[in-house]
C-alpha cells in the first residue's frame, strides 16, 4: 500500500468534494423523505412521527385522482418500455451485428436522436404532429411519444451488452450446424438477457418519470403521476405530495437497484 | 465516413448483415414518424399564422420570427426596433446553463476522479450512489430542492439555529435557485463521462510526470486533463444542452421573474400566450443552438482524433 | 507423391478482395485426406482469411473451393461438414462443458440425451470427463482449449480447421498440446488444417506446410523441404534462422554458380533456373551447416575475424566478420563442444561449409 504522499493518483480534497457532491444529491431527497412522516398539518414544523399522510394518499380526498394517475403511469410505462426494448434489440442487432453499411452511422444517430434534441422541443414537435394529423390526444398519444423517447435509453445497455458478447460465439454455433435463427435463440439471446432487462427497466423508469412530453401530448383529463403531482405542487407543496414522492423515490431506487444487480449478473459462471 | 469503428465497436461482426434492413425498419419507422417527421412539421408550423385559441391558420409568413427579433409597436405599424424580451430570455438561459455547467464541472471532476481511482471493488458502488438520484423522478427532485431551499425550509432553519445567519436567506425564486436546480438535475451527466475517461487513463503517466519533477497539480493540468479532455467535453455538453431547454427547474425554483426558454415555449402551448407558430419558432431557435453546440463539439473531436490518431 | 489418397480440400484460383484491398491473390492448393496441413505465415498474410473461406465465414471473390469434390461456395457455415477450433475458443459461456460439446450434434438433429452421451464420449477422448458439468469460465486455458477441440470433433467433421488454437497457451502447455493434437489427428483420421504464425510449431506438427505471405502462396511442401530447400528469400528468412546474403553471380559452370560476396570472397553453390551471370541474388546458409576452424577445411572456406560469441543454452552462436565482407553467424551445438575449439572475439578463423549448404534463392 502506498501512502498518500507517494501515491500520485491521490489528490487532497477530492474526497471532500465527492462527499459534498453526495450531500447535495441526497439531502433534498432525505429531507422530503423525513418530512413525509411528519404528523403536523404544516410542512414547516416537525410535530412527531406519523403515517397519516401515507394514509391520506390512499384514502384522502385526492386519493382517487392519484390512483388513476398511478395506474395510467404504470400501464403506459409497461407498454412503452416493452415496445422500446423490442425496437432497441432489433436495432442493436443490425447496428452491432450487421457489418458495415451505408446507413449504419445514420441509424445509430437516429436511435439516439431523442437524447440530443432538448426534451421541450420533442414535446412541442410531438404535440404539433398529433395536431397536424388530427390524432386526438389521450393515452395513445402518450404511449406513442414515450416509445420513441424511450428507445435510446433501452438501446444503450442493450447495445453495450451486445458489444460485450463476441460474435465468435454465434460463428461457432453456425460452424456447429446451427442456423442463424438457432444461433440467435440459443446463443445471443441468453447472453443478452441482462442487457435486455436493464434496457427495459431504464426505459420503464424514463417513461414513469417523464413530465414534459406527457404534459404536452396528454389529452384533457388524462393524468399520469408526474403531471398530477405537478398540478398539485403548483398549488403549493403539501405533505401528501411528499408521501407520494417518497413512495416513488423508493420505487425508483428498487428498480435501479434491480437493474444494477441484473447488469452485474453473469450467467456464464 | 471514416472507419466508423469509433462508437460501434467491432464492425467486423456481420451475423445479421442479410436481414439488417428488416431489423432496422421498426426503429426507423417509429423514430422517423414520431421524432424526425414532427420536427419537420414544427419547422413548417413556425412559418404559419397563429390562431387565437391555439393552433394555426395555414398562411405562410415570417411573423413568428419577426415577433421574436423585432418590436413593431402595439399595432405593428411602427418602425422595427430590436425586441430584447426574447433575446434576453435566451441570453439568460445560456448564462444560467453555463453557470450550472461550470459548477457541475468544478464539483463533478474531483468526484469523478476520486471514484475512478477507487479500488475496482468499491468503484461500482460509488458510481451507483452517484447515479441513483438521476433515476429519481426529476419533478420530485426539483420539488424536494424547492422544499429544502424555502424561506422557512429546513436549510434556513438549520442555518438560523447554528447562528450562521440571523435572517432567512431568500433562495427560491432567484437565479441561484435555478442554477442549483439545474446543477442538481444534471450532475450525474457530468460525472459519468469524466469517470469513464479517468478510468481509461493510465496512471503510470502521472508517475512519469512526478518522476520528471511535476507537482501533483501541474500533473493534473498538464498530463491528466489533456488525456481526459474528451470526457470533460462530453460531460459539459450533457449538462449544458438539457439545462438550456429545461423547464422544471426554472419553472418551480425560478418563479415568474426568472423565465427561461423552456417556460417561454411551454407558455405558448399550455399557458396563456397560446401562440403556436411563435412557440414553434422559439423551439427551432433553441434546436438550432443545440445543434450548433453538438456539431462544433463533434468537429473538434474529429479534428483532435485526426491530429492525434486513435487513442 | 501419394496419388491414391483423395483430395479433401481443393482450392482453385481463390481470390479474396475487401474493396480495394486484396487479401488473397489467386491461391491454388490441394489438401489431402487424413493430412495434417498447416497454413503458415506472418499476421496479415491471408492464412486466416483462407481458413474462414473454407469454414464459410467469408465468401470467395473469385475461384472455387471443393470439399471432397463438391463445390462448397455459397453454402452457409452451418451446411458445411467442417468444424473450427477458434483462436479464442468461443466456448458458449452460458452452457456447461458437456452442452458445449454436444451442441453440434444437437444441431444436426440428435436428441438432447444422445448429444450428451456422445458428447461425453468425446470429452473422454480429451480426458475432461470430470469437468462435464462445469461452465467454461471455471476451466484453465489448456482445458478450455481441449473442450474447444472436443466440441469441434464431436460432430465428426470431414475437415477440422484450427485457427491458431495454441497461441494463448504458455510455452510448456503449447508443446504438450502440439503432440496431443498430432496424436488426436492420427487417432481420428480427420483432415486437420492448422493455421499458425509460429514456424517451429508448424515444423513440429505438420505433414505438409503452405507458407504464405502478402496473400500469396510462397512454398508448399513437407517440413524438411521447406526448411532445407526454401524456394525464395521470404521462406528462407521466415523459417528458422539463416545467413541471408546478397551476392552477384560471377560465373555459371556445369550446374554450379560462383557467387561474389564482396571483399574478394566467393562461394560456389548449385545453380538454379532463372539465374544469369551478373544478376544480384540472395543466398541462404543455415548457421548450423557452418563450422569454424583455424585452418581451411571442407569444400568452401572463408576467412574472417570473430566478432562475438552468444551463448544460447543448447547452442553457441558465433558471429564472424569476413575480411571486408559480410557477417556470418555460425551455430555450434553445445553437446559437441568438447571436441570443438571456441574462438574468442578477435581471433582469426575460417568459416567452412560442405557443398550444397549455401542455397541460391529466386526473389
Amino acid at each position: 500500500m502506498s501512502s498518500s504522499k507517494t501515491d500520485v493518483r491521490r489528490y487532497p480534497g477530492f474526497l471532500s468534494v465527492t462527499l459534498l457532491c453526495l450531500l447535495v444529491l441526497y439531502a433534498p431527497l432525505v429531507i422530503v423523505g423525513i418530512y413525509s412522516f411528519n404528523a403536523s398539518n404544516s410542512i414547516t414544523s416537525w410535530d412527531g412521527f406519523s403515517l397519516r399522510w401515507y394514509a391520506e394518499v390512499f384514502t384522502g380526498s385526492e386519493s382517487e385522482k392519484f390512483k388513476i394517475a398511478a395506474w395510467n403511469s404504470l400501464f403506459i410505462a409497461i407498454i412503452a418500455a416493452s415496445c422500446a426494448t423490442i425496437l432497441a434489440v432489433l436495432a442493436a442487432m443490425a447496428i452491432i451485428r450487421g457489418g458495415q453499411f451505408r446507413t449504419r452511422q445514420i441509424s445509430q444517430g437516429l436511435v439516439s436522436l431523442p437524447l440530443m434534441v432538448p426534451e421541450i422541443v420533442t414535446a412541442v414537435a410531438t404535440l404539433i404532429f398529433f395536431n397536424a394529423i388530427g390524432f386526438s390526444r389521450g393515452h395513445m398519444t402518450i404511449i406513442i411519444a414515450h416509445i420513441a423517447f424511450c428507445v435510446p435509453f433501452a438501446y444503450m445497455p442493450i447495445a453495450a451488452r451486445m458489444q460485450g458478447v463476441e460474435d465468435s460465439y454465434e460463428m461457432a454455433a453456425m460452424d456447429l450446424y446451427a442456423s442463424r435463427f438457432q444461433a440467435f435463440c440459443r446463443i445471443l439471446l441468453p447472453l443478452m438477457i441482462p442487457g435486455i432487462i436493464s434496457g427495459f427497466l431504464l426505459a420503464f423508469i424514463i417513461s414513469m418519470d417523464d413530465f414534459l412530453i406527457t404534459n404536452f401530448v396528454k389529452g384533457a383529463g388524462v393524468e399520469t403521476l408526474p403531471t398530477a403531482i405537478f398540478g398539485a405542487v403548483k398549488q403549493g407543496i403539501k405533505p401528501n405530495i411528499m408521501a407520494i414522492s417518497t413512495m416513488l423515490l423508493g420505487l425508483s431506487i428498487i428498480i435501479v437497484s434491480l437493474s444494477y444487480i441484473v447488469s452485474k449478473f453473469d450467467n456464464t459462471k | 465516413m471514416a472507419g466508423g469503428s469509433t462508437s460501434g465497436g467491432s464492425v467486423k461482426a456481420d451475423t445479421y448483415a442479410g436481414v439488417r434492413h428488416w431489423l432496422l425498419a421498426p426503429s426507423w419507422l417509429v423514430l422517423l414518424t414520431v421524432v424526425v417527421g414532427p420536427l419537420c412539421i414544427m419547422l413548417i408550423y413556425s412559418f404559419l399564422t397563429k390562431e387565437f385559441r391555439g393552433g394555426v391558420v395555414w398562411e405562410f409568413n415570417l411573423a413568428a420570427y419577426d415577433k421574436f427579433f423585432f418590436d413593431r409597436g402595439l399595432f405593428g405599424d411602427e418602425a422595427p426596433r430590436i425586441e430584447w424580451t426574447y433575446i434576453s430570455i435566451y441570453w439568460r438561459s445560456i448564462l444560467q446553463a453555463a453557470i450550472a455547467t461550470l459548477v457541475s464541472l468544478l464539483i463533478g471532476f474531483p468526484t469523478a476522479y476520486f471514484i475512478a481511482t477507487r479500488p475496482t471493488t468499491s468503484r461500482a458502488l460509488w458510481v451507483f450512489l452517484i447515479t441513483i438520484p438521476y433515476w429519481v423522478n426529476l419533478l420530485i427532485r426539483t420539488v424536494s430542492m424547492k422544499f429544502l431551499l424555502r424561506d422557512q425550509g429546513p436549510l434556513n432553519a438549520f442555518l438560523l439555529s447554528t447562528g450562521i445567519i440571523d435572517q432567512p436567506l431568500t433562495i427560491v425564486n432567484t437565479d441561484v435557485a435555478v442554477q442549483l436546480g439545474l446543477f442538481y438535475s444534471y450532475l450525474p451527466f457530468m460525472v459519468l463521462p469524466i469517470y469513464a475517461a479517468v478510468e481509461q487513463y493510465d496512471h503510470r503517466l502521472s508517475e512519469a510526470a512526478a518522476d520528471l519533477y511535476a507537482s501533483r497539480w501541474i500533473a493534473l493540468r498538464r498530463v491528466i486533463l489533456p488525456a481526459v479532455k474528451p470526457g470533460v467535453i462530453a460531460g459539459c455538453i450533457l449538462v449544458f444542452v438539457p439545462s438550456l431547454g429545461s423547464f422544471l427547474a426554472p419553472d418551480l425554483l425560478g418563479g415568474a421573474r426568472n423565465f427561461m426558454i423552456g417556460s417561454l415555449i411551454e407558455d405558448q402551448f399550455k399557458g396563456q400566450a397560446g401562440d403556436w407558430p411563435f412557440g414553434a419558432a422559439a423551439s427551432m431557435i433553441l434546436l438550432s443552438m443545440v445543434l450548433i453546440v453538438l456539431i462544433v463539439a463533434a468537429r473538434r473531436q474529429a479534428r483532435a482524433k485526426a491530429a492525434g490518431g486513435e487513442v | 507423391m501419394n496419388t491414391e489418397s483423395p483430395i479433401a480440400i481443393d482450392v482453385r484460383d481463390a481470390v479474396k478482395r475487401y474493396g480495394e484491398f486484396t487479401a488473397l491473390k489467386k491461391i491454388s492448393l490441394s489438401i489431402k485426406d487424413n493430412e495434417f496441413f498447416t497454413l503458415l505465415g506472418p499476421s496479415g498474410c491471408g492464412k486466416t482469411t483462407l481458413l474462414r473461406m473454407i469454414a464459410g465465414f467469408e465468401d470467395v471473390t473469385e475461384g472455387q473451393i471443393y470439399l471432397y469434390g463438391d463445390e462448397i461456395e455459397g453454402l452457409p457455415p452451418n451446411k458445411r461438414p467442417v468444424n473450427t477450433v477458434f483462436q479464442n475458443y468461443a466456448l458458449f459461456p452460458h452452457m456447461s462443458v458437456l452442452d458445449n460439446v454436444g451442441f453440434g450434434l444437437e444441431m444436426r438433429g440428435a436428441s438432447k440425451s444422445d448429444a450428451r452421451r456422445r458428447g461425453g464420449e468425446v470429452l473422454e477422448l480429451v480426458q475432461l470427463s470430470q469437468f462435464a458439468k462445469r461452465k467454461p469460465s471455471q476451466l484453465s486455458g489448456g482445458q478450455q482449449q481441449r473442450v474447444a477441440l472436443a466440441r469441434a470433433l464431436a460432430p465428426q467433421p470431414k475437415v477440422l480447421l484450427l485457427d491458431e488454437p495454441l497461441s494463448a497457451l504458455d510455452l510448456k502447455l503449447r508443446k504438450a498440446m502440439q503432440i496431443e493434437l498430432k496424436h488426436l489427428q492420427r487417432e481420428t483420421g480427420i483432415t486437420f488444417i492448422f493455421v499458425t504464425h509460429d514456424q517451429e510449431e508448424a515444423l513440429t506438427m505438420s505433414d505438409r506446410i503452405a507458407v504464405m505471405s502478402a496473400g500469396e502462396l510462397q512454398q508448399l511442401g513437407k517440413a524438411r523441404d521447406i526448411y532445407e530447400r526454401p524456394h525464395n528469400k521470404f521462406v528462407a528468412d521466415f523459417i528458422g534462422e539463416t545467413n541471408l546474403l546478397e551476392v552477384s553471380v560471377d560465373k555459371i559452370d556445369n550446374g554450379h554458380a560462383i557467387c561474389h560476396l564482396g571483399g574478394g570472397h566467393s562461394l560456389t553453390c548449385n545453380a538454379v533456373d532463372g539465374i544469369d551471370v551478373g544478376t544480384r541474388v540472395h543466398i541462404s546458409v543455415r548457421p548450423e551447416k557452418l563450422f569454424t576452424s583455424d585452418a581451411p577445411s571442407g569444400v568452401e572456406s572463408l576467412k574472417g575475424i570473430v566478432k562475438e560469441n552468444i551463448y544460447l543454452g543448447t547452442d553457441l552462436s558465433t558471429i564472424i566478420n569476413l575480411d571486408e565482407g559480410p557477417d556470418f553467424t555460425v551455430r555450434t551445438s553445445n553437446s559437441e563442444r568438447g571436441n570443438k575449439r571456441i574462438f574468442e572475439p578477435g581471433a582469426q578463423v575460417f568459416v567452412n561449409m560442405e557443398m550444397g549448404a549455401a542455397r541460391l534463392l529466386v526473389d
